[in-house]
C-alpha cells in the first residue's frame, strides 16, 4: 500500500519542472484574474451560455493540453501521466474548472475503446482540440433511470440513419457541437440488445433544442429529432450493441460526477466562517454541535478523496471501474447533499441568501449547492439503481427478476 | 497511490486467515465467553510460535521488526475471527507503551518476553471517571523511601486476571496542567493489596475492576521516567485506537460477507432474499461503510509506518469506524432476521463486539472532537 500524496512540484524531474513553467506562463497569459472571474460567474448562471469557459477550453485544446496523454495520431501529445498531472495541478491551484468535459472524459474514451480507426482519426483530434463539444442524449420523457426503455428510433436508410424522437436533460446541448446519442436501432430485439450509439452534429436539419430551467439556476434542454439524417459512419461500435458501451460510458460519467463539487473547499470555508462568526456572544466554533458536524464532514470528505483515488488507481492498472465508480458516485454525491444541509444549518437565517446578495456568506455557495445537489442523487444513475449495481456486481447478489 | 497489500502482507493475511479458521472456530470463541480464563493457553503458545506477539517490535527486542501496516493486516484477521485472548492488552496496550516509554533495559527485557509469549501484560489506565484524558488519572502513587505506594480503583481493565504484570498509570504529582505528574509503574499482579473483580460486559470480554489498597511497588519499576508518562501514553493510545480500527474492519468485513452469503441462499416469497432491491441497498451501504473504514484505517496506518504525522487521520479512522461498524452489524442483524438473534449464531458476537469496540479508546464523539481541534476549530 502507498497513500503518498505529493505536494505540487515535489517530484518534478528537470524536464517536468520546465513543462510546469510552460503551463504557468500560459495560464498567466490566458487565465488572467479577470477571465477566471468571468468563467466562475458563468458556471453558476449559464443560461445564456459559457463563452469564456469555452474559449479557454479551446485554447487549452490548441496546446494539446485537454488530453495530453492521448496518442499523437489521435490528437494527443503522447505525454507521460506526469504532464497531465502537472496541468491539472496548475489549473486547480488557480481555482480554474477543468477544461474539456463530456467529450474528453466520456465520449473520447469510449471512441478510443470501440471506434473504428477511421472514427478515431476523425473525431478524437477534434475532441482533443476542444472543437467538438458534446452533450449527452440519453434520457427521454419515458426513459430515465430505466434507460433501456428508450424509444427514440434510428432507422437505416442508404448511407444514413433517419432518427426520430425526443431526448430530455441534455445539459449543454445549446452550446455543444454534437450529441452523444443512444437510440433504438432494432424494435424487435430484447430491449438491451437493440440500442446503438451515435455522434450527431447538433446543427443537422430536424434538430430542435428547447431550454428547461432547473431549480439550481442552470439550464438543461429538451432535444427533438424530426427525420434527422445521421451518416452511418457516425455510429460508434456495432449496431445494437450500444448497451455494453453505455455501461462503460456511464462508469466514466460517474467518476466525473463523484468529484464535480469541491466539497472539501466548502467545508474549509465553513470552518473559517464559524471561527469568525459570533452567535450569542461567543464564536460559533465553540458550539459542540457545530464542531461535531464539521469534523464529521471533514472525515466524510476524506473518504470521498480515498474513493476517488481508488478509481484512478484502478484506471491506472487498465481496469474500467464499475463498482468502484458507482461507490465513488453514491458516496460523493450524497456527501454533496450532506455538506449543503449541514452548511445551511450552520448559516441559519443567512443560509437563504442567494449568491448575488451582498449579505450572502461564502458568496452564496452553500445556498447554491443546496439547490444544485438535489439532482446529483439521481442524475448519472439513480442511487437506488447504483446501490443495486454495487451489491449485484460487487458482492454477487442476485438481480431482481425482470417483469 | 497503491491500494494493494505487498507480497509479504498478502502472505501474512493468508497465513492468519488459514490459521485462525482452523484454530479459532466460532464454537471455541463462544466456549471461551463462559471460560474463567477466557482463552486457550495452547492457542496463545501457537500464536507466539508464529511470531505474531513480536511482529511490531524491533528485532533487537526479540521482535520481527514489522510495520504498523503489517500489524493492521494481522489485526484485521483477528477481528474477523473474534480471536479471544490477551493479544490487545499485552502487545498493543502494554507492549507499545513499553516501546514508547521504557528505558533501553526495560524494552530489552520486557518486550523480548512478550514476543516469546512468556508474559501477559495489561495496561491499567481508566478509572471510574471513564475518561482517556490526563485529568482522569487520579489513582495516586506516593513515594515512600525506595518504593511507591499505589491506592485507588482502576476500571475497565482488560485481562487483569491473567496478566503477570500490569502497567498502572498513576498520578505522582500535580503540575500546572493535568498532563504533568503522571507516572507508569510495572506492578506484579500478585502484589499484596491488589484485588480484581470481573465486570460482566456486553461483549463478554474479560474486563476488571482493580482495587489497589496501599500496593507497594519498587521505584525501579517506573516504566520510563517519573512524572513523564503522559506523552508516550498519548502516543500509545493513538496507536491502540488505530489498532482497534483494524480489528473492527475485519469484523465488519466478515459481517458483510456472511450477510451477503445468507441473502443469496435464503428464499422468501419464492425468490432469494438478496434479489430484493432493499437488500441490495443494505449490502451496498455495508460495502461503502466497510471500504470507508478500511481506507481511513490503512491510510493512517501507512502514515504511522512511514513516520508521518497521523493524529488527525487516526482520530478520523476511530471516529468513523466506531459508528460504521455498528451500522454494518445492525444491517446484518436485519438481513438475518430471527436466526441472527439467537445467542448461538455468529451475529451476536459481532454485534456486541461492535459496541464494545466503539466505546473503547474513545468513541465517535470523542474522536470527532479531536478532529475538530486538528482542523483548528
Amino acid at each position: 500500500m502507498d497513500f503518498k500524496e505529493y505536494s505540487v512540484g515535489e517530484r518534478d524531474t528537470e524536464e517536468e519542472a520546465e513543462f510546469r513553467q510552460e503551463v504557468r506562463d500560459f495560464l498567466d497569459e490566458q487565465l488572467t484574474p479577470d477571465i477566471l472571474e468571468k468563467i466562475l460567474e458563468e458556471r453558476d448562471q449559464y443560461y445564456e451560455g459559457r463563452p469564456h469557459a469555452r474559449e479557454f477550453s479551446r485554447k487549452l485544446g490548441a496546446k494539446g493540453w485537454l488530453v495530453p496523454h492521448w496518442p499523437k495520431e489521435y490528437g494527443g501529445l503522447g505525454s507521460s501521466p506526469a504532464h497531465r498531472r502537472i496541468i491539472v495541478e496548475e489549473m486547480s491551484s488557480r481555482g480554474a474548472p477543468a477544461g474539456g468535459g463530456i467529450a474528453t472524459s466520456i465520449v473520447g474514451p469510449v471512441i478510443m475503446l470501440h471506434g473504428t480507426e477511421e472514427q478515431k482519426r476523425e473525431f478524437l483530434p477534434k475532441i482533443a482540440r476542444g472543437e467538438m463539444e458534446m452533450s449527452l442524449g440519453y434520457s427521454e420523457p419515458n426513459a430515465g433511470t430505466d434507460l433501456a426503455s428508450l424509444e427514440m428510433r434510428a432507422v437505416p436508410d442508404g448511407d444514413d440513419y433517419v432518427i426520430n424522437g425526443q431526448k430530455i436533460y441534455s445539459t449543454g446541448a445549446h452550446e455543444a457541437t454534437h450529441h452523444w446519442l443512444a437510440a433504438r436501432t432494432s424494435a424487435d430485439a430484447p430491449r438491451h440488445r437493440g440500442i446503438s450509439l451515435f455522434v450527431v452534429d447538433l446543427a443537422s436539419p430536424g434538430v430542435t433544442i428547447r431550454p428547461l430551467l432547473t431549480m439550481a439556476g442552470e439550464r438543461t434542454n429538451e432535444v427533438f429529432y424530426d427525420d434527422v439524417r445521421v451518416p452511418r459512419k457516425n455510429r460508434i461500435g456495432e449496431e445494437n450493441q450500444g448497451w455494453g458501451y453505455l455501461r462503460e460510458a456511464l462508469g466514466f460519467e460517474r467518476m466525473a460526477l463523484s468529484g464535480m463539487v469541491n466539497v472539501r473547499r466548502i467545508v474549509d470555508e465553513l470552518i473559517q466562517y464559524v471561527k469568525e462568526t459570533e452567535h450569542g456572544g461567543k464564536p460559533l466554533a465553540e458550539d459542540p454541535i457545530v464542531r461535531q458536524s464539521l469534523a464529521q464532514l471533514a472525515i466524510e470528505s476524506n473518504i470521498r478523496r480515498l474513493f476517488g483515488h481508488r478509481t484512478s488507481w484502478l484506471m491506472s492498472k487498465g481496469i474500467v471501474p464499475d463498482v468502484a465508480a458507482a461507490i465513488a458516485k453514491v458516496w460523493g454525491n450524497e456527501l454533496d447533499q450532506r455538506v449543503a444541509n449541514a452548511g445551511m444549518q450552520i448559516l441559519g437565517l443567512y443560509s437563504q441568501l442567494e449568491p448575488d446578495s451582498r449579505w450572502a456568506p461564502l458568496r452564496g455557495s452553500v445556498e447554491h449547492l443546496y439547490r444544485f445537489a438535489v439532482h446529483l442523487t439521481y442524475g448519472g444513475g439513480s442511487h437506488e439503481l447504483m446501490r443495486s449495481l454495487i451489491a449485484t456486481r460487487g458482492m454477487d447478489l442476485p438481480r431482481e427478476p425482470r417483469m | 497511490m497503491d491500494f494493494d497489500l505487498n507480497e509479504e502482507q498478502e502472505m501474512l493475511k493468508t497465513t492468519a486467515r488459514d490459521f485462525l479458521s482452523k484454530e479459532c472456530p466460532k464454537s471455541m470463541v463462544r466456549e471461551m465467553l463462559k471460560d474463567d480464563r477466557g482463552y486457550p493457553p495452547e492457542l496463545w503458545r501457537k500464536i507466539a510460535e508464529l511470531g505474531w506477539l513480536g511482529l511490531i517490535f524491533p528485532e533487537k527486542y526479540g521482535g520481527l521488526g514489522g510495520s504498523f501496516l503489517d500489524l493492521a493486516v494481522l489485526l484485521e484477521e483477528m477481528g474477523r475471527a473474534c480471536l479471544p485472548g490477551p493479544f490487545f492488552s499485552t502487545v498493543i496496550l502494554s507492549g507499545l507503551f513499553i516501546l514508547n516509554a521504557g528505558t533501553e533495559q526495560q524494552k530489552r527485557e520486557l518486550l523480548t518476553r512478550v514476543a516469546n509469549g512468556e508474559v501477559i501484560l495489561t495496561l491499567a489506565l481508566t478509572e471510574p471517571s471513564a475518561g482517556y484524558d490526563a485529568a482522569s488519572v487520579e489513582v495516586e502513587a506516593v513515594s515512600d523511601n525506595n518504593d511507591y505506594i499505589i491506592s485507588g480503583t482502576k476500571l475497565f481493565i482488560p485481562d487483569a486476571h491473567i496478566a503477570d504484570y500490569m502497567i498502572c498509570v498513576t498520578r505522582t504529582s500535580r503540575g500546572t496542567v493535568p498532563e504533568d505528574g503522571i507516572t507508569a509503574f510495572l506492578v506484579d499482579s500478585k502484589s499484596p493489596g491488589i484485588s480484581c473483580t470481573v465486570l460482566k460486559t456486553i461483549a463478554g470480554d474479560k474486563q476488571y475492576e482493580i482495587v489497589f489498597d496501599k500496593v507497594r511497588v519498587p521505584r525501579e519499576n517506573i516504566v520510563g521516567e517519573l512524572d513523564q508518562a503522559w506523552d508516550p501514553l498519548e502516543k500509545t493510545l493513538q496507536q491502540a485506537a488505530l489498532a482497534k480500527c483494524a480489528e473492527m474492519v475485519g469484523g465488519a468485513q466478515q459481517v458483510l460477507e456472511m450477510s451477503a452469503d445468507y441473502a443469496k441462499e435464503r428464499m422468501v416469497f419464492g425468490r432469494p432474499l438478496g434479489s430484493f432491491p432493499v437488500i441490495h441497498h443494505y449490502i451496498a451501504n455495508m460495502m461503502m461503510d466497510v471500504d470507508g473504514c478500511r481506507f481511513l484505517t490503512y491510510e493512517a496506518a501507512w502514515k504511522l509506518s512511514e513516520g508521518l504525522p497521523c493524529t488527525m487521520e487516526t482520530a478520523m479512522a476511530k471516529a468513523w469506524t466506531s459508528d460504521a461498524y455498528q451500522r454494518v452489524t445492525a444491517l446484518g442483524q436485519q438481513i438475518f432476521g430471527g436466526v441472527g438473534f439467537i445467542e448461538d449464531h455468529d451475529m451476536p458476537l459481532y454485534f456486541k463486539r461492535a459496541k464494545a469496540a466503539e466505546v473503547t479508546l474513545g468513541d465517535g464523539n470523542f474522536h470527532r472532537e479531536m478532529v475538530a481541534r486538528q482542523l483548528g476549530l
